[in-house]
């Protein structure tokens, strides 16, 4: 189903994987809310929502978005200091993806959250003015700008 | 690597709460 090696690494690396058919499983696809296919959900160890995937996507932006989904479940279990390095990697790994100006986004913010400190929110607000101009997450971050 | 998917969403919770690892559910309509 996943061609290319370097998803399929990513993912037994990263999760416990769950393929349910929506004729096997119809059950499940109202119980998790999935209205189409394909869906993928990331999940915290806690069976909680914190990424959804719908649609297809080509391989690099799809990878983008599972690294997106493992850095949201360190964010969202308040691991800032893994939740910035994984937001991070994507900005680095896969910079032409459209999950890149969201990673860099969530960065400043993990970096913010692990510290206390209002300068990741104002470098973040900076790097946008380089990067990513025109995204939403540039708009975002722009109430930052010092 | 080929991924080792599970299709039991209860089992797969439960070891994710005694692992502390998060799950990936893959919702398909693609022939398997």
């Amino acid at each position: 189903m996943y061609p290319e090696a370097r998803v399929t690494k990513f993912i037994s690396e990263n999760f416990i994987p769950v393929r349910l058919h929506v004729k096997q499983h119809p059950e499940a696809m109202a119980r998790f809310k999935a209205e189409w296919t394909p869906t993928v959900l990331i999940l915290n160890s806690n069976g909680e929502e914190r990424h959804r995937i719908e649609g297809f996507l080509p391989a690099d932006d799809f990878l983008a978005q599972l690294h997106l989904g493992g850095a949201q479940v360190s964010f969202g279990d308040q691991k800032f200091d893994d939740a910035e390095r994984r937001f991070r990697d994507v900005v680095e790994e896969l910079p032409d993806t459209d999950a890149a100006a969201e990673a860099l986004y969530w960065a400043g913010v993990s970096q913010y959250k692990a510290t206390g400190k209002p300068e990741p929110l104002q470098a973040t607000a900076k790097a946008f003015t380089e990067r990513y101009k025109e995204s939403q997450w540039a708009k975002k971050a722009s109430v930052w700008a010092a | 690597m080929a991924i080792q998917w599970t299709d039991d969403v209860d089992k797969a919770l439960a070891q994710a709460k005694e692992s502390g690892r998060p799950l990936l559910l893959d919702f398909t309509a693609a022939p398997m």
